[in-house]
């Protein structure tokens, strides 16, 4: 259907790039979906039940206050856990990239956690500590930090050498020097690592809520559990996959923003 | 000759000292020499075009003149200073055409050229309008607010020049800055260049690989060996007879394929 007049592209017409475009990104979803109310069809509810029902309970989770505050905490907990873990982690990834002494230190100590599971943060903040706002921060500092550090570090030393020769020559003050090379050039793959660890943090936070909090997704999802509803399993599961994608989102419009003087390949 | 007005209570030392010397400098990567033994005195005022074979090491020396590298033996001064170790004393002092753009991708042509001066603390307004001015005697006018990527080669090299010269400095070191130029558009800024360098009592330190251009334009031609130590050291005066020239092109030109 696209060979027919060469000169004709299809992305030429907007309204049809567009629908197409939009097609690609529901196809996924709908198959899944589709996938599932078959299913629906041939096993009891508590197993499959009907997206209808999913979608009442979707429906019904954003127009009640009291649940929808639930999903609020939630998101407001993974964002206070990422700009946490984010903040130490410019700290501790300056100290690593520019003193041996840090890097001898803190490289092995924040691999090892690295490999520390979120459970096991789970029970340590529950012994350690008391409030669980505090409980929940801490695990999730303590999750994503290690991640954060390291890729902190990985845009300090990935910097252009040529060109850091090059704003150096012309002897700029520490700031300048900051503001001029070091934040633009570091800028694409700090909102990279954030892409990434809100994608871990989503999934640690539902973890994090079984410290005893009285709200939020994971203390939502444990109720449906105990019930064995689960269309309100699913229904909790994706207001965490919505806010999730809702702020993928908002970082790619960043991105298109701020990285607009990147040449965009013909080829790609 | 021009006085270093920016230069307060200038010792003894600064005013005897010649403004580049190398004394016995060599530099080493590993195994291999960059430079080997190299002893070079530039004066005030100097035009001198540096030339050599390529991986002769002539980068690195404008990157221990600059201060980005250290010598691994012996000493580099500028303006009576060392410049790896009093490297912010040199703000505002030198600037450099580097041999690649360098240009920050981040940055419109003209915020590029804006950078030299963001650092001299120039007001906003000033800076704008001298980086202006500079991007129209290179003929970029137009491309103010392109991007890097958007530009040719030569226009990035044009900025990059633009960037350097734009800060006004007592000492400009450029690295083969017309190599990506058209004939004509390189003659042009060739003629150009040797007459700010003079008109303004600058020192100029040119990396080139052409004898026609270090023939152009330098007071001085400068030919290394590789490693770089010097192999021939003339000064050319506009009353050195054609005959004369003749002979030391061909000296020249039989070192560098040698
Ligand atoms: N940072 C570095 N690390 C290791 N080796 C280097 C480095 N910089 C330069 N060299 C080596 O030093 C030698 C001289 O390099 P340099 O860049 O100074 O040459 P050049 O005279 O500028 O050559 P060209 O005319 O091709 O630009 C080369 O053999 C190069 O490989
Ligand atoms: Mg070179």
């Amino acid at each position: 259907m696209t060979d027919v007049t060469p000169s004709a592209h299809p992305y030429a017409n907007p309204v049809f790039g567009a629908a197409r475009g939009f097609f690609w990104i529901a196809a996924p979803f709908v198959l899944i979906a589709l996938a599932w109310q078959i299913a629906s069809l041939f096993f009891p509810p508590f197993l499959f039940p009907s997206l209808i029902d999913v979608f009442a309970r979707v429906f019904q989770i954003l127009t009640t206050w009291s649940q929808f505050s639930s999903v609020l905490a939630t998101a407001l907990r993974i964002l206070a856990g990422l700009a946490g873990a984010f903040s130490i982690g410019v700290i501790l990834g300056l100290l690593i990239a520019n003193f041996r002494v840090a890097d001898r230190l803190l490289t092995p100590t924040l691999t090892f956690f690295q490999g520390i599971p979120a459970l096991s943060w789970v029970v340590f903040a529950i012994i350690w500590f008391h409030g669980v706002e505090f409980r929940i921060l801490f695990i999730m500092i303590m999750t994503t930090l290690p991640a954060f550090t390291f890729q902190v570090v990985g845009a300090l030393r990935g910097m252009n050498k040529d060109l850091l020769e090059m704003v150096m020559s012309f002897r700029p003050t520490r700031p300048k020097y900051f503001t001029a090379m070091v934040l633009p050039a570091v800028l694409p793959e700090i909102l990279t690592a954030w892409k990434v660890n809100l994608g871990n943090a989503s999934r640690v936070v539902v973890v994090a809520e079984l410290v005893g909090s009285s709200g939020g997704v994971g203390y939502e999802l444990l109720q449906q559990q105990q019930l064995f509803d689960m269309a309100g399993a699913l229904a909790w599961t994706l207001q965490l996959v919505f806010f999730v994608l809702l702020f993928q989102w908002i970082l790619s419009l960043v991105e298109r923003v701020a990285f607009r003087y990147r040449a965009i390949s013909e080829r790609s | 000759m021009t006085e270093r007005h920016s230069q307060p209570a200038a010792t003894a030392r600064d005013e005897a000292a010649p403004e580049i010397q190398f004394r016995n400098v060599s530099k080493r990567f590993g195994t291999l020499t960059a430079v080997d033994h190299l002893n070079l005195e530039i004066g005030k005022g100097e035009l001198v075009a540096l030339l050599g074979k390529t991986g002769c090491g002539k980068s690195t020396m404008f990157n221990m003149i600059a201060g980005l590298m250290e010598p691994t033996e012996g000493a580099v001064t500028v303006m009576g200073r060392v410049p790896f170790r009093e490297f912010d004393w040199f703000r505002g002092k030198m600037a450099i055409v580097f041999q690649n753009d360098r240009l920050l991708p981040w940055r419109t042509a003209v915020r590029n050229v804006e950078l030299g001066l963001e650092m001299l603390g120039i007001s906003a307004g000033e800076r704008r309008a001298r980086a202006l001015r500079w991007l129209e005697t290179l003929g970029l006018k137009g491309h103010e607010n392109d991007y890097p990527y958007a530009l040719s080669g030569g226009m990035r090299q044009r900025v990059s020049i633009a960037r350097a010269f734009a800060t006004d400095a007592e000492l400009l070191l450029c690295d083969e800055p017309f190599s990506a130029l058209d004939e004509m558009t390189s003659a042009r800024l060739r003629t150009e260049f040797a007459r700010l360098v003079r008109d303004t009592g600058k020192t100029a330190v040119f990396i080139t690989h052409s004898i026609n251009e270090a023939f152009d334009i330098g007071d001085r031609i400068v030919v290394l060996k590789r490693p770089a130590e010097i192999a021939h050291d003339i000064q050319i005066t506009p009353d050195t007879p054609d005959h004369e020239r003749e002979r030391i092109r061909a000296v020249i030109h039989h070192s560098l394929s040698a």
